[in-house]
């Protein structure tokens, strides 16, 4: 089997529009939740959210790019732009029939579906523009990607809810790891905090109305967040033979099902996880020095997380740390993933481990390292993502430093 | 609306929930005595806000620290009671 490196990432999320921005974000413990500006705020209770503040989409596309890209498509044109210009590859010939791109997601274009529902059922318009379809589509992103970069081997779209991104991720990194396309595009996009995509939220009651405390007792839900993340992962040898500036190794993933609640988290599941990704990537536990946790800020999360964490990890669990940067960038839902990674490779890369943002007390059933409110220099040779959807479907990476 | 039309309404959403006729639901049984689950009692909550045209303050993260009593399908009718008396004046 082929060994997968990450040669290339790419984001835009409220924390910034590009990995530097974030990393800068990361490193300072900054949180981007704030009043959300979007149509019809006053008509929710939920009013707060992760927004990719002061975002001019004629600054990046023309009328015609518009007129078909979605907002969550957009994201991701701009990750990739910045995974693929950083990777220093260019797609034609044999390379181009080898690479593919797989991009997680859950709402697709909500924002198109909530503004021409509104059209529709609202105003009383009976046309709507005809670019509808394949604006809204769930793989309209990873499609516009295979297009504007000329990818034509395996391209698909993966939608699991919160674990959307990992298991996107998840599946790129087996295609190369198997030989199946020498890269792959990978990561997520979300744009869901439009009217209609937070109201859904707020029917479930498990939205935070101040802001997102993951581990911390005084904690008071979930904020969501958008944005994108995006990375090239390539087969070890092809990378080395390029002379490519290798960002860190996927060392191995695992997915499992709960099989059990729609909602409600399962410790053994996320155990199970972990575990699987840990053995995939031939690493014991004790090799593990960071885990960037799926910390949402529920209760139902946490408590859940750091239970399957202190039996997985057992006497281990004291040493490594652990935080949940949905505290800073929120719960980009089908993005999360892949904007969580870059708190892996940075802290693989740079020895920084991001922290858990607004922690303010400690909850005695979530007493691991979190990593309170302020980041920290650590030499960290592998680490673990782990996310742990709704419909119980978890996917956990595992990476290494190459 | 008089109290007993309160009660009967909520025994009926709760009744609904936990698929059970509304004369098997007594005012001591707490939701999960009747198999509703947490996921049943938001939607309780929902069913609430809708046939009474209330806001219900609810929190499904800290179900016991929400200022709606739902320990007891007593303790519900109560709160909704007093919800209505106040929000609808």
């Amino acid at each position: 089997m082929r060994r997968v490196v990450i040669t290339g990432a790419g984001t835009i999320n409220a924390l910034g529009g590009s990995v530097a921005d974030t990393f800068e974000a990361f490193r300072e413990g900054r949180c981007a939740i704030g009043p959300l500006d979007i149509r019809d705020v006053d008509r929710l209770t939920i009013g707060i959210g992760a927004q990719v503040a002061g975002y001019d989409q004629a600054a990046h596309f023309n009328r015609q790019q518009i007129a078909l890209f979605d907002r969550y498509t957009q994201f991701a044109i701009l990750a990739a732009r910045e995974a693929i210009g950083q990777s220093g590859l260019t797609f034609t010939g044999d390379l181009a029939a080898r690479a593919g791109v797989i991009l997680g997601t859950s709402g697709g274009g909500l924002n198109t579906q909530d503004e021409n529902y509104r059209v529709v059922y609202e105003e009383g318009k009976n046309r709507v523009h005809p670019f509808v379809v394949p604006k809204l589509m769930n793989n309209a992103a990873a499609a516009h990607l295979s297009m504007e970069w000329n990818l034509k081997g395996p391209s698909f779209t993966v939608a699991t809810a919160c674990a959307s991104s990992n298991h996107a991720i998840g599946q790129a990194f087996q295609f190369v790891r198997s030989g199946m396309a020498d890269v792959m595009v990978t990561g997520g996009a979300e744009a869901m905090l439009c009217f209609g995509g937070v109201k859904a939220w707020e029917g479930l009651r498990v939205m935070s109305r101040d802001t997102c405390r993951p581990f911390c007792a005084t904690r008071s839900g979930m904020v969501q967040g958008e944005g994108a993340g995006v990375f090239v992962l390539e087969d070890y040898e092809h990378a080395r033979a390029r002379g490519a500036e290798i960002l860190a190794e996927i060392a191995g993933v695992a997915m499992t099902s709960d099989a059990s609640d729609i909602v409600m988290p399962s410790r053994q599941g996320a155990e199970r996880a972990m575990i699987g990704a840990l053995r995939d990537a031939r690493l014991n536990p004790e090799d593990i020095g960071y885990i960037n946790a799926h910390g949402t800020g529920t209760a139902a999360n946490d408590k859940t997380e750091c239970a399957a964490v202190a039996h997985v990890f057992e006497r281990h669990a004291d040493r490594l740390a652990i935080s949940s940067t949905k505290s800073m960038h929120g719960h980009c839902i089908g993005a999360t993933g892949a904007v969580e990674l870059l708190a892996c490779v940075m802290a693989l890369r740079e020895g920084v481990i991001a922290p858990t943002a607004n922690w303010q007390e400690l909850d005695p059933e979530c007493a691991l390292d979190v990593v309170p409110n302020t980041a920290r220099e650590a030499k960290i040779t592998a680490c673990l993502s782990n996310a742990f959807a709704f419909g119980g479907m978890n996917a956990v990476l595992a990476l290494k430093t190459a | 609306m008089t109290h007993d039309d309160i009660r009967t309404r909520v025994h009926e959403i709760i009744a609904e929930q936990a698929m059970i006729d509304p004369s098997d639901i007594t005012d001591d049984a707490s939701p999960a005595d009747l198999g509703v689950d947490s996921m049943g009692v938001v939607e309780t909550i929902f069913a609430i806000e809708e046939a009474f045209d209330v806001q219900v303050p609810f929190n499904a993260n800290e179900p016991g620290k929400s200022d709606f009593d739902i320990s007891t399908v007593g303790a519900i009718v109560q709160a909704v009671q007093s919800l209505v008396t106040q929000q609808q004046g």
